[in-house]
């Protein structure tokens, strides 16, 4: 029952965004989002609105998954947008008043434009990044891009080896889970009945083994990493080199070109289509 | 022996009490005044209860382990000598390579030849260079059809073999399995001997096989008994097996062949020589008795 956990968001795939270097591919996400961000005018909306519909649909990533994906975000988008249209003062005569409730323009649209803005990073950072790359490679792009921070003696290699290690282990550890969670249950523990707090307390025969047995992987995995001659950082070569390719450019220059044009249609459309 | 690859002189070793104070309070000893030689090229099983001192001693060879006193001596270089230093330290652990018990416990990345590349790239070697070790290695053990899998997906057999492979990238000159078999069901366990004896015979690879199963201890060259820290017994299969009740002295458990030999002679089946080992030959040789007495001998 536990096995059918997915690791992280991705989906492997052939597309453009997938066969993109990593390191670039977190470039780009960083990027993006500060170009969102940027997005004032409304040109310079639909820009970005027709920009990410471009990168859902080159990432041939499926609709319904992006979909799924926003949903856990919507409650706040309609929480946060709900408090934007009566809490924000407009100029101009209010739209509708009933008592001390004003409702003006000025915060429709914004309410408007923000649900736009969250539902873009999201999507836009999920096509990116997290649907099109595997959390391995994930780990190496992010090491070999921060390890100039090496330098200030951060430990960009500890970290990535870390989670690299908690990847490998996850599906070892849920299969452990389930092994012990079989086990209590043959010895009478109940784990679907009662209330949260009950539910909570059976789980404590679970995790206790758990962790126990976790600590002696640990130690033994210790070992094994020594034995293979791991000694952290120092003088450590890597096999698979990653290398930008033609299509990391053609993507940068795309970016480029998209921030570009939010800057501008900010600056010259400001007034066209102005609501 | 003339130039073995592995040496202890004198070797004892305790653990350290865990308890805090001025002086170290050493527990009893583990190993007591062990002295071996291991030659280059040999298929060596080193057999013992639990608790008897065997893991500890594979340890020692590649400085997981400190000697508490005694030498030990790798190629000839003295690896406990005080001037040692680090690089020394991973060159022998490089030398010496070895594969642990638990398979799930000694694979440290999420694909398959990134796990086998993670030694020699610890060893710092060059990109192409691993590519190719990896694919030679992944070869080897005959898992190359799974190169670009998850360790989750594979079986326990399977999985060893990749932590094996791992081993002989990095071109050891020795590999220590400790008990490498003995989470595995038999099918991975077959997998895994025949990868074993095909390393130290095809590729010249020193093997040292730490189990406590006797027909696997049958396919090595010289037999290695451990017992409370001292070596008992030290021999070809054969001359180790026949020592039946010595064994089982030692809490061993000869191998199913042996003892039925052995039970028939003690009956009065003098002619049984209970040093034949190799079930086919056996069988032979009883059916030669059975024949002999039931033809020309009624009673």
């Amino acid at each position: 029952m536990l096995k059918d956990i997915t690791l992280g968001q991705f989906f492997p795939g052939r597309s453009v965004l997938h066969r993109s270097d990593p390191r670039m591919k977190i470039i780009l996400t960083m990027l993006y989002i500060i170009v969102v961000f940027l997005s004032e005018s409304t040109v310079a909306y639909l820009v970005t609105v027709a920009f990410t519909l471009g990168l859902a649909i080159i990432s041939r990533i499926n609709v319904r998954v992006i979909l799924k994906g926003l949903k856990p975000l919507l409650f706040i988008m309609i929480f946060t947008a709900f408090f934007n249209i009566f809490w924000t003062k407009g100029e101009s005569e209010p739209l509708l008043q009933y008592g001390v409730i004003k409702i003006y323009k000025e915060g429709i649209i914004f309410a408007v434009k923000m649900i736009v803005r969250v539902a873009c990073v999201l999507t836009g950072s999920s096509v990116i990044l997290t649907y099109t790359t595997s959390p391995i490679a994930l780990t190496d792009g992010l090491e070999r891009l921060l390890s100039p921070l090496k330098k200030i003696k951060l430990p960009v290699h500890e970290f990535s080896m870390m989670m690299t290690i908690a990847l490998r282990f996850i599906p070892t550890l849920i299969e452990e889970t389930d092994k012990i969670m079989n086990a209590q249950k043959a010895r009478g523990a109940d784990f679907s009945s009662g209330g949260l707090i009950k539910r909570t307390k059976a789980l404590l025969p679970v995790l206790i083994p758990l962790f126990a047995s976790s600590f002696r992987r640990a130690g033994e995995l210790a070992t094994a990493m020594e034995c293979r001659c791991y000694r952290g950082d120092k003088g450590r070569t890597r096999m698979t080199q990653l290398k930008y390719k033609p299509v990391d450019f053609v993507l940068l220059t795309v970016m480029v070109i998209y921030g570009a044009g939010v800057i501008l249609s900010n600056i010259y459309l400001g007034q066209l289509l102005a609501i | 022996m003339e130039n073995p690859f592995i040496k202890l002189d004198d070797v004892s070793f305790s653990y350290e009490s865990g308890e805090e104070g001025p002086v170290t309070v050493l527990l009893p000893p583990i190993l007591k005044h062990i002295n071996l030689e291991i030659a280059k090229g040999s298929f060596t099983a080193i057999l013992g209860h639990n608790g008897s001192g065997k893991s500890t001693l594979a340890k020692l060879l590649n400085l997981i382990l400190f000697p508490t006193e005694g030498k030990i001596y790798i190629d000839g270089k003295n690896i406990t000598d005080e001037n040692m230093t680090e690089d020394d330290v991973y060159e022998i652990r490089r030398k010496i390579g070895m594969v642990f018990q638990n398979p799930d416990n000694q694979l440290v990345a999420t694909v398959v030849e990134e796990d086998v590349a993670f030694g020699p790239e610890n060893l710092g070697i060059k990109p192409e260079e691993i590519r190719k070790r990896v694919d030679e290695a992944l070869e080897t053990v005959g898992m190359s059809a799974f190169k670009k899998h998850s360790p989750h997906q594979l079986s326990g057999g399977q999985k060893q073999r990749v932590a094996i492979a791992g081993i002989i990238a990095m071109l050891p000159e020795c590999i220590v399995f400790d008990e490498s078999t003995a989470m595995l069901d038999p099918k991975g366990r077959k997998e895994v001997m025949d990868t074993i004896e095909r390393l130290n015979r095809e590729n010249g690879i020193t093997v040292l096989h730490i189990t406590h199963n006797m027909e696997e201890a049958f396919r090595a060259d010289r037999v290695i008994v451990i017992s409370d820290g001292v070596i008992s017994l030290d021999g070809t299969p054969q001359e180790v097996f026949s020592n039946v009740e010595k064994l089982r002295t030692v809490g061993l458990d000869v191998p199913q062949v042996t003892e039925l030999l052995y039970e028939l002679k003690s009956i009065g089946y003098d002619e049984i020589d209970y040093t034949e080992t190799d079930e086919l030959k056996c069988a032979k040789m009883l059916a030669e008795i059975i024949k002999r007495r039931g033809s020309g001998d009624p009673e």
